[in-house]
């Protein structure tokens, strides 16, 4: 089944299958990919883009980080994904 | 690509939307198709619809357009009833009870916890008092904004209420511009001294002699969001009053045919200018969209600016001024815009009683009762609810604008309104006010979208988040030394990521610096043009005081910051038409 993705309110949230699933303003620990620390803690200004990658869904958050003040686009970050049962947010430490 | 908006304009936008809106509202919230819910949503806001934000489905935000801000007699009392009997949530606000009405930087109104189900019978109300809510958000012309007191000004050269009236009259419900890439704001002043804010709109018509006539200069492309904020260009071209219609239609027409509908964060016409110039703008107008031969700029009064000039004449309306005609107008502080809907009542017979009847908005979040005759200005002045919004208020209490926030935007980072309340009460507890300042401005927006205007405020504070004692808080972005006036500046972002209970600590420490650094009557824009980027910093320092602030988690989280039980999981939406929870076995 297909599983429809979006980015609402001005790229302020991901919305999958129509339910807004993830916001900025969260802080997300980041693994070595996004700045210079080993652990990032990636505060979400905006939403750049969103997709799928088999039954995960993934977006490119711009920010910056709280440790360092790194700002920019981070890559490809994991949000959820998409099981038998609907959608599940990832917790903890994205990479 | 066209983008999900863009496709969902093509099947569906405009005047159109109002049957199918009726029509859900007939059926009821859960009416509308799951899977087409955010394609309604992004419809609905061209009737002046926002959906709230998560945790608060099916109650929407409702946007009333009053050009240039006047409310014509009888108007504020209807709004009044609109707010009392169909703008209340399921928990009050503790700043200001169960039902308010938000005046906005735009001169419009907002009400909040409108329930689908009620729009019907809201529109035949409002229509039937010549209000309403079209295109008050959307893709299309927003609420005219200009001089608040146009026609009743000592200082203006061009009655700019009727132009206003006009240009409202022509593209409102035009099938024609309906559906433009993007929003569309416009300015009118006619006033020498700058307070349309032209410089922060899409198009601005400024008054400007040519050749001994009065009419407008044109400028195209300012606005303030996504941290891209531009002032509007002078395009050149001077328009005589009865030309205005047309040249505005031409440059909605260019933008149109023009603007980007590809990507949504490149759409505004601010972005188009950046990329074709001034001039190449003006090349095209005369090409492609007018008859006549354009005329150069015409000599302009910009010169004379003093409106949020950073000096220590007018730089808003607040007070008791002259009309033209004897009479006088009354400007009254609304702290953060916002007043409760019993205070409205009693606003409007005040205005009844006193005035005309007639209130205006102004691009302050403050009221203005207009038309007092002299003789019964001291009665007014003496009335009591002025003992809370004041024609003389404390610099600090004047001075706070704040957007909607997190309370109810989907957008914002941080909460706001209640926050910015708690600050200026404790700045005015706790902080001297530098000898001869009189107004100065501390604007709080919760996300680059700066409904709040941060960057043309003396201190602009800008939604962020940090961390403190190893948890996420509410922060703040501070910037300083904006303003408008003859040469226009915004902000310098300053310090970044202050936690939001140490900024009243920063603004006292930087106040103290400015008077204890400040040479002789320099003002606060004046003192802060001189600081270099390493004095800037140095100014100050954030710092924790006894200021205390319960809204450092995260608000964007809670389904209502206010509640007691704030979690999502504790909120009662969506609900049906009574208000009552519809739940998922419905």
């Amino acid at each position: 089944m297909a599983t429809r993705l979006r980015l609402l309110d001005d790229a302020a949230w991901v919305s999958v299958n129509d339910e807004r699933a993830v916001g900025t303003s969260e802080v997300w620990p980041v693994a070595e990919t996004f700045c210079s620390c080993e652990l990032a803690w990636l505060v979400v200004e905006a939403f750049v883009d969103v997709g799928v990658n088999g039954r995960r869904v993934e977006a490119r958050p711009h920010g910056h980080c709280l440790n360092c003040g790194e700002s920019g686009t981070a890559p490809w970050l994991p949000v959820g994904k998409v099981t038998d049962d609907g959608f599940r947010l990832v917790e903890g430490v994205r990479r | 690509m066209p983008t999900d908006v863009e496709q969902w304009k093509d099947e569906v936008y405009g005047n159109e939307i109002r049957e199918h809106l009726f029509r859900f509202a007939e059926e009821g919230w859960d009416a509308i198709p799951e899977e087409e819910e955010d394609a309604w949503f992004e419809r609905f806001k061209w009737w002046g619809l926002y959906h709230q934000r998560k945790g608060q489905e099916s109650y929407f935000m409702m946007r009333i357009g009053t050009p240039n801000g006047v409310l014509e007699p009888g108007q504020l009392r209807t709004v009044a009833e609109v707010a009392d009997e169909y703008a209340r949530g399921p928990v009050d606000n503790p700043e200001f009870g169960a039902a308010y009405c938000d005046w906005t930087t735009r001169q419009s109104i907002q009400l909040h916890w409108i329930k689908l189900e009620d729009v019907p019978d809201i529109f035949e109300k409002l229509e039937s008092n010549g209000l309403t809510t079209q295109q008050a958000c959307g893709d299309s012309w927003r609420n005219i904004v200009g001089c608040p007191v146009a026609g009743k000004d000592t200082h203006e050269h061009v009655d700019a209420w009727p132009v206003a009236e006009e240009l409202h009259e022509t593209f409102k419900g035009n099938d024609d511009y309906s559906n433009l890439p993007r929003k569309w704001k416009v300015s009118v002043t006619g006033c020498d001294q700058g307070c349309g804010q032209g410089d922060i709109n899409d198009l601005a018509f400024e008054p400007a002699e040519k050749d001994g006539e009065l009419g407008f200069n044109v400028r195209i492309g300012g606005g303030l969001a996504r941290k891209e904020p531009r002032f509007a260009r002078d395009v050149d071209i001077w328009v005589p009053e009865e030309k205005v219609t047309d040249i505005a239609g031409a440059a909605t027409e260019l933008f149109h045919d023009h603007g980007d509908r590809e990507d949504r964060y490149n759409a505004r016409i601010k972005f188009l200018v950046d990329e074709w110039g001034a001039d190449k703008v003006r090349r095209v107008l005369q090409e492609d969209y007018v008859d006549w031969e354009l005329e150069s700029a015409g000599d302009d009064l910009r010169d004379q600016y003093t409106y949020n000039a950073g000096g220590h004449e007018h730089g808003d309306h607040v007070g008791v001024h002259e009309q033209p005609d004897g009479n006088y107008y009354v400007g009254l502080n609304v702290l953060v815009g916002r007043q409760g809907v019993d205070d409205v009542y009693e606003l409007a017979d005040l205005a009844d009683e006193y005035g005309s009847g007639e209130v205006r908005l102004t691009q302050r979040q403050n009221v203005i009762v207009t038309d007092i005759p002299e003789e019964d200005l001291d009665d007014f002045l003496a009335a009591d609810l002025l003992d809370d919004y004041s024609p003389d208020p404390h610099p600090f209490m004047r001075g706070s604008i704040a957007c909607t926030g997190t309370e109810y935007c989907s957008l914002s980072i941080v909460e706001t309104k209640n926050r910015q309340v708690r600050y200026a009460r404790w700045l005015k507890e706790n902080v001297d006010v530098p000898d001869g300042v009189t107004d100065f401005h501390i604007h709080l927006s919760g996300c680059t979208a700066s409904c709040a205007q941060p960057q043309i405020a003396d201190v602009s504070l800008r939604g962020m988040k940090t961390r403190k004692d190893g948890e996420p808080v509410e922060a703040l972005d501070v910037g300083l030394g904006g303003g408008l006036g003859e040469n226009p500046q915004f902000a310098e972002w300053v310090e970044m990521r202050v936690p939001a209970d140490e900024v009243p600590g920063y603004i006292q420490n930087l106040l103290a610096t400015y008077e204890d650094e400040r040479e002789g009557e320099e003002t606060f824009r004046e003192f802060i043009q001189r600081q270099d980027e390493d004095a800037l910093q140095a100014l100050a320092d954030p710092e924790e005081t006894d200021y205390e602030d319960p809204y450092m988690h995260n608000t964007k989280m809670t389904w209502y910051p206010y509640a007691d039980e704030d979690d999502m999981g504790s909120s009662p939406a969506p609900t049906n038409g009574d208000g009552e929870p519809i739940s998922a076995d419905d």
